[in-house]
This record gives structure tokens, sequence and C-alpha cells, in this order.
């Protein structure tokens, strides 16, 4: 098995406004199964970044245990990271963004992290609005411990095993809106003309960012019945809207149809142009876009694309109003002001 | 695109692109990777099979190969020195002529005569001895190997690997007449030869009629009649001050030869600019590297001889021009003529093929510029009992042409004496095995190193230049010869896709190194081309499309820069990609191995 993959890259392979080569927004050779769809999300975070010009080491990548944790590995090599306990990734995201808020922050984590034993951080970092992006690869098993199902399973999916599943599933997505997410996106690892502009948009977005990606097991499950296999996912996809992200300085290239067009701006001056498919659903209200989860669900149908976003959203850092400073660039002196001031506040609160 | 039919022959070969440009069309991929398992016999009886003269070739080939290899397209790299590793093959190989095919002692009764004993008669007679022909060479000289024995100096090919290689093959029971110049063909064809081979190569040297040349003449040599009188020790001298004339190869032998018989001050004069000289690059490298400075520009105009003594030459100063055809014009630049001093001149301004010896009233015609019609494919000539091939054939060309020649006439040989369809030939011999030897090995070494291209190692300079028959480069070592060979990307194993196995999961779009896998919908090529992963651009390299699969989109592969690395097929968990060896050899009239 090859450890290690050639150096060489295409002849044509240019550099990026940032100065990289796609290249450098690498990582090592995947160890994942092959086919897994996790490496699909890799390779879209890696085109993501390169994209958006991002310089490499303005990213935290962060992840918790399972198969999706390891992903990290396999991307951004020249990044942060931080590989954390089981489903405690949101915790450490917060630390490290309340330190230093200047930094894109990019978690990775699976159903399984994130559903089960990290749901109770999942909520919360939903509710807090974190500025993060977080991906969840979905792939409805526990690849890493041989394929046992997991919360979000969908009842009468069948493993590989053929055992049914009875138990009702954990919908990300609307739980995600329930805990006030301000950008809610769904997506498949098979399609990435859909998914990098959506992880693009994601961290272009100034708030709490949830991608739920499914991401099909290609070992413990994609066989027949189950509903996360790539022939199922592929016949029962449903889109809200074709997508575009545009950067900030760029010119619009798409011309969608006169009535279905939406654009939402964001703080930066970015765009996210849409192609509403569905004429009954509106992307910024985040009642209309539960309905329309719920009903896609009800007809069996995987709806993905960008399903909520709200664009003036207030971040943590915000509501907390921390300094403009991040604060790992403040001195003692100003992190520590002395007994002075501390008296001073504590004479206000007397 | 409609899908890729790589049932083609054609397909596969075009891919191992050193192969698909040798005339000869060698398996290189296959005997490097026998150099670097260290099995030389093998890789060595594998080029001999193709190319007949692995020893000769490694020294001295015109490599059309290396300028085709996939590396050299890489960013930053050289090609694989395949010339060299030839020579790694003949230098370390044990015992071969076990190995070579028996010849029959029970003759098939049939005759066939060769005139000239250079490689294009070496061939058909290697070809057809197995087969039981009574064959006889004919050679002027007194030993086989045509030119590349009197055109090919000692110090870039030694006599003894020269005489070894003609003498596997007039071993195997050739009648040799040398010494024995033809000088009639209607005595050969009076005699009872059943087919006669034409393969006396380009043998007369361009000639320069300026102001001088007569008076001159002592003192005026040509190029290939002096490395010829050289070779057969008729000559070991020459003046200190030498012109050569020419930007050939030829040139480049006779400035180098000028220079180990006491020629001091060596220069090569050509009338056109330094890029556009016909020498191959690390030739001319060679000569520089021996103090020869090559001075471009500068159209030759008269001999000056003072007392019947040559003393120089004037030379004008020309600049290059290409009009919007591209065709070149020298445009003098109006700068003084210069005088360059000589002792010696060597004119090395080309060669032509010569048959004075061929009565024009036989039955083989002759066109345009006196020389005889052969058809392409047979090396047939109007004649039909007689066959043409090597520089006799279509001009002046180089040894690994003349071999490709020789195989071609040799079956058109055996077809015609068997009563055969001489435009007949049999379908290439090909072979496509899989590579897999478990999950995610493979019997090949993919990885793919960024060593660059290593050094051949040369002969120290004193010692090279002070005698003609030492022989200048020393070859790659074993462990050298280990690491070039590591170098080759292996581009025989190809990468075979099955439709109807993909799941479409863009695992191996996502895993390629070089961007050359692409799911898309299908379209005509200049679209495609336009916009797969990584823009397509090279049009000499073809796209591998697959039928359509169940998204209605296709796959296609861009051939371009691929690898060979067996990414794709490792991280394919269907195994839709699958690296499988693609072996193409050319059919010859016997079987060799």
């Amino acid at each position: 098995m090859s450890f290690v993959k050639p150096t060489f890259r295409h002849p044509t392979s240019t550099k990026n406004k940032a100065g990289f080569y796609k290249a450098d927004y690498e990582g090592r050779i995947s160890t994942l199964c092959a086919g897994c769809g996790h490496d699909s999300i890799n390779a879209s975070i890696v085109a993501a970044c390169f994209e958006m010009n991002i310089e490499p080491h303005k990213v935290v990548k962060l992840s918790g245990i399972g198969c999706s944790s390891k992903a990290p590995a396999y991307y951004l090599n020249n990044s942060h990271g931080f590989n954390t306990v089981h489903g405690r990734m949101p915790s450490v995201a917060t630390g490290a963004n309340m330190a230093n808020k200047d930094l894109i922050y990019l978690g990775v984590s699976g159903d399984g992290d994130s559903a089960s034993i990290g749901i109770g951080q999942f909520v919360h970092v939903n509710r807090r609005n974190l500025n993060m992006v977080y991906i969840m690869m979905n792939n409805g098993c526990y690849g890493l411990t041989k394929g046992q199902d997991s919360a979000t399973a969908d009842i009468g999916s069948l493993s590989k095993g053929g055992s049914l599943n009875e138990f009702s599933p954990i919908d990300m997505v609307s739980l995600a809106l329930e805990m006030g997410a301000t950008f809610v996106a769904r997506s498949f690892s098979g399609d990435k003309t859909q998914l990098v502009p959506l992880i693009k948009a994601a961290m272009a977005h100034p708030g709490f960012a949830f991608i739920d990606v499914i991401s099909p097991c290609v070992t413990f499950n994609n066989n027949k019945g189950s509903t996360k296999a790539y022939d199922y996912v592929r016949d029962h996809i449903e889109v809200t809207s074709e997508f575009d992200f545009v950067p900030i300085k760029e010119e619009i290239a798409v011309d969608y149809p006169a009535g279905t067009q939406k654009s939402v701006t964001l703080h930066d001056g970015s765009q996210i142009l849409l192609n509403k498919l569905n004429p009954d659903w509106n992307p910024t209200d985040r009642r209309s876009a539960m309905e329309k989860v719920q009903q896609a669900r009800a007809n069996g149908e995987i709806l993905t694309g960008l399903l909520y976003i709200d664009a003036k959203t207030k971040d943590l850092h915000s509501m907390l109003e921390t300094s403009d400073t991040p604060l790992n660039q403040l001195d003692a002196g100003v992190l520590c002001p002395g007994q002075s001031v501390l008296d001073e506040i504590n004479t206000a609160h007397r | 695109m409609k899908p890729t039919n790589i049932q083609d022959p054609e397909y596969f070969h075009k891919v191992i692109d050193c192969q698909y440009a040798c005339p000869a069309h060698t398996p290189v991929p296959e005997y490097i990777r026998l150099i670097a398992n260290k099995k030389y016999t093998e890789a060595y009886m594998v080029n001999w099979e193709s190319n007949v003269f692995p020893g000769v070739l490694g020294r001295t080939c015109d490599r059309p190969c290396e300028p085709a290899c996939r590396r050299g397209r890489l960013e930053d790299e050289e090609p694989v020195a395949i010339c060299r590793l030839k020579r790694v093959a003949a230098d370390h190989k044990g015992e071969v002529k076990s190995l070579m095919p028996k010849i029959p002692e029970v003759k098939n009764g049939k005759k066939i005569a060769l005139i000239g004993g250079g490689p294009a008669s070496l061939t058909v007679a290697r070809d057809l001895a197995p087969l039981g022909y009574e064959i006889h060479l004919f050679d002027e000289w007194h030993k086989g190997g045509g030119m590349m024995r009197t055109q090919i100096p000692s110090f870039r090919l030694p006599e003894s690997v020269l005489d070894e290689e003609v003498n596997y093959i007039t071993d195997m029971g050739i009648h040799t007449h040398y010494n024995h110049y033809v000088d009639s063909m209607k005595e050969i064809l009076d005699a009872d030869y059943d087919a006669v081979f034409v393969g006396t190569g380009a043998p007369k040297g361009r000639d320069l009629n300026l102001p001088g040349r007569e008076e001159a003449d002592a003192n005026v040599h040509i190029g290939i009649n002096f490395l010829a009188s050289v070779a057969f020790e008729h000559r070991d001298k020459i003046g200190k001050n030498v012109i050569i004339l020419g930007g050939g190869n030829t040139a480049m032998d006779c400035c180098r030869t000028a220079r180990r018989l006491g020629g001091e001050k060596v220069s090569v004069v050509v009338r056109s600019p330094f890029q556009d000289m016909k020498a191959s690059p690390w030739e001319i490298e060679d000569a520089q590297g021996e103090d020869v400075p090559i001075l471009n520009n500068m159209p030759p105009k008269s001999f000056v001889v003072e007392n019947g003594q040559l003393k120089g030459m004037w030379f004008g100063h020309v600049r290059a021009e290409y009009d919007e055809n591209g065709k070149r014009h020298l445009i003098p630049t109006g700068e003084p003529d210069t005088f360059i001093e000589a002792d010696d001149v060597i004119i090395a301004i080309g060669q032509d093929n010569a048959f004075p010896w061929i009565e024009r009233d036989l039955g083989i015609e002759f066109g345009k510029w006196d020389v005889p019609v052969i058809d392409e494919v047979t090396f047939q000539s109007t004649l039909p009992k007689v066959f043409f091939g090597g520089d006799a054939a279509f001009g002046p060309e180089n040894i690994i042409t003349a071999a490709a020649h020789g195989h071609q006439a040799a079956i058109s040989i055996h077809h015609f004496c068997q009563g055969i369809d001489v435009n007949a030939r049999l379908a290439p011999k090909t072979n496509l095995v899989k590579q897999k030897m478990g999950i995610h090995e493979w019997m090949y070494d993919n990885m793919v190193v960024d060593d660059e291209r290593f050094a051949v190692p040369y002969e120290d300079k004193v010692i090279a230049l002070s005698d003609r028959k030492v022989e200048v480069e020393l070859g790659f070592d074993t462990p050298t010869g280990f690491k070039e060979a590591q170098r080759c990307l292996n581009c025989d194993i190809q990468t075979v896709f099955s439709y109807d196995q993909c799941i479409e999961c863009d695992a191996c779009v996502d895993v390629c190194p070089t961007s050359c896998i692409t799911f898309t919908t299908n379209g005509e090529e200049d679209d495609l081309r336009q916009r797969l992963t990584a823009p397509a651009l090279n049009l000499d390299q073809d796209l591998y499309v697959s039928e359509t699969l169940p998204t209605l989109r296709v796959m296609i592969k861009d051939e371009d820069v691929c690898l060979h690395c067996g990414l794709c097929a490792e991280r394919c968990p269907t195994a839709a990609w699958d690296m499988q060896k693609y072996l193409y050899g050319v059919t010859k009239a016997s079987k060799i191995l």
C-alpha cells in the first residue's frame, strides 16, 4: 500500500491569490477505506480553502473521535490542528476561538461523535452561535467499530449484516435549526459542485455554520436497503437550489432566471447566489426552512443545499462584547489590569 | 466522445511514450524494471529481441525515446536516461548466447543475399536465420557492422562491443563475404538467390564546391571517409588547426576524433544558428566538453591556399530570419568576413545514398534524387525479389531505424520466399496482465521517486584525449543504474477502467496527484479538454473515455501526465480501476525469445 503521495502535480497548477498551490492545502495520503465518502469531503475542504485564498496558517482544524475525526490528517497539513476527546470538539473550538478570533475554525465530526456522545456539546455550540464551520460527516453507522447503527440511521434502514434499524433517527439539520444555528446546510460527499461552494459560504459566514454531509461508508453501510448508500442517496436526493458563492470583489458570473434568483450578502460583502428550485421556500426564514425540511422528510427525500441562513447574525464574541483584539495578542498588563481595576469593578457592584 | 476502445492494440501502446516513439518499439519500461531487479541478462534479451544491438545502441542511439519520456513532461524533470540504462543491461549481463534462437541444421532451401554488412542487413540475417534460410552477407570491409564500425569512433563505441554483437548474428551460420565490394547488382541477380536485401547505407559524403577547394584537396576531407580511414587505421594524424564544417552528429564525431589525432585548435563552424544544429544535444555537449568551440551563423566562403598549402578558410556572417511559414532565410549581417586558420578541413555536411553498382535496366525503378522506389511498409523495390532497408531505403536515419526496417524487410522476404502475400503482417503480440498481488499490493514498484536524472561518469579528459580507443563514457555502475531505473514511471502498467464496477465515489479523482481523472457529462473532445479537473492541453496525448455511468456522466482520464502510481486503483473500493501491465511486441519474421 502506498504510504506517500507522489510530489508531482499537474504542470498547469498555479498559485492562488494568497500565493499557495493547491498542493499546499493537502494532507497526508488517506488511510480511510478506499472509496470512503469522507475523502471526497476532505478534497472539498482542500478545494474550498484553495479557492478562498486562505492562508493555511490562518485555519484551525478540529475534530473529535471516529473515522471522520481522523480525516484532518488528510487535509491542510500546514494548518493548526486539535484532535479532541470524543464528542468534545465544540468545547475546544470555543476555547480556541475565544482566545484568538482571527482564525478560521473548521471542525469536522461524525454522526457518532456529534449525535451520540457529543450531542450535548453540539446543541450548546449551536445556541452560542460560535463562529466556526461544523461539518458532520454523516454515514449513519459506526464505521470505526464495524458498522453498528448510529443515531442518525433512518428507521427501516438495513445494515450490512441485514438487521433493521427500529430506532428513530436524530435529524441533525432539524436539531441545528431548532437550536438556533445561523447557517444550516446539507450536502452529499458525491456532489462536489454543491459541497465546495457550501463550505466556502460557511467559512465566510460570521457565526455557527453547520453542514450535514451524507458520506457513505463503503465498507459497512453501502449495501442495498441502507439509506446512506451511494445509490440510495443519488436516487432520493432533492436540492433546495442551485447554489453559488461569490467572494467579495469578484464579479457575479452566474445568471439565474428571473423570479427564482435570490442573493444573500454576507457581512464581508461576499454573496451567496441561489437559484431557488422551490418557490415556497425562503432560506432566510427559519420557519420556512424547518417546514421544507419536514416536508422533504415526509416525502422520503434527502433535501440538500443551503437550508437556512441568517446573514445579519451576531456571533459569540459580539454577544459577549469581547475585545476587538484577539486575547492572545493582548499583553499581560491589559489582560490582568491589577488590583485597582478590580476594586473599581467591585465598587460598581456594591 | 465515444468510449475508448482499449482493445485496439495501439491505444495502450501509445500510452507507453518511449516505446511508441522508438522505431523498433522496444518495450522500454519492461527492460528498465528488469534492470532494477538486477536481471541484466533478461533485460539484455528483451532489447536484443527488439533492437538487435543493445550494447551498441546503449552507447550510440539517437534516443527518440527520451524526448518522448513522460517524465520530461513533469515540472523541472528530465527524461529517464533510457539509452544509458540499456548499456547497464549490456555491461552487466551474463551468458546470453544460449538464450538466442537455435539455427536449424537442415536449411529450408532458400538463399538470401544481403548487400552491405550494417545494422539493417544484420537485422534481416538475425530474423531469417532461425527459419533455416541460407544467408550470404557481402561487405566491402574486413568485418561486419557497416557504419557502426566506419562512422562511430571507438571512444564512443569500443570495437569489442561491436564485434560481440555482430558476431552473435554472423555466428548464426551466416555466410560472410567480407572484403567483397559488390559492384554489380546484375551479378547478384544472376546468381541463384531467392531474394536480395540491399542495406548499403548512405555511403556518399557531401562535398562543398567553394573557391580553392581543388587546390586544397590534400588537406580537405569528407567526414565519413575521414572517420572510416581512422577506424581502419589508415590515418593517425591531423594538423594542429582543424575546421569542421557541418553541425550534425558526424561533425561532432569528426571534431572529437581530430582532437585525438593531434588537433589542438579544432573548431566546428556552422552556417546557421546554433539551435538549428542537427546533432543530438548530448553530442554537442561532449564536443564542447573537449574544448571544441562551435561557431554559428558563419557560412564558409573560400579556401585559402598558399604555395600549395592550405592556410585556412574565409567565413561570412549571417543572421537567421523565419518567414510566416517558418522557412528560414539566412541574411548577411554586413560584418566583415572572418578568416580562420586551418591545416585541415573536414566537411561533414551530410551524406547521400549512392547506387552506382545497381544497373538501371534490371527493373529496379529509381525515382527523384536517384533513389530507388521502395514500398514504405514492405521495403520491396519494383523488382519483387529485391528489398531495401536502413539508410539505403529512404536516406540517412540512424541505427535503431535501420533495425526497425530490417525486421519488416525480413518479414517481407520470408513471405516472398514462402509464397505468402508480401503485404501481410501479423498483429503485434500484446498481453495485458493484472498486477494485483493482494489488497493494495502491486507487482511493480509504484512509488514515484523524486530523484533527478543521474549523470553518466566520464573518463578523465587527459586520458580520454590521449587515445582515440579509450571510451569516454564509463556507463552507470549498478547502484546508480538502479536509482536511475527507479525514475521510470512504468507507463506500461496501464490504468484500466471498468465502468460497470464504478460506484462514482470520486476516490480516484480525489487522490490523483496530477489531476488526471474527471467525471463529467460527455461532449466533443475540444470542449471536454477545456473542462477537465486540469485542462488537457497536450493534444498528442489521448483522453481515455468510459462508457456512460449510472449518473449519466463519463469518466475521462487525460493520459498526459499520469504517473502510473496506481493510487487511483488503490483508492478504488470496487477495483473499477486496475493496474495492468501491457506488453506490446512487434511481430518478427521468427520467434526470437
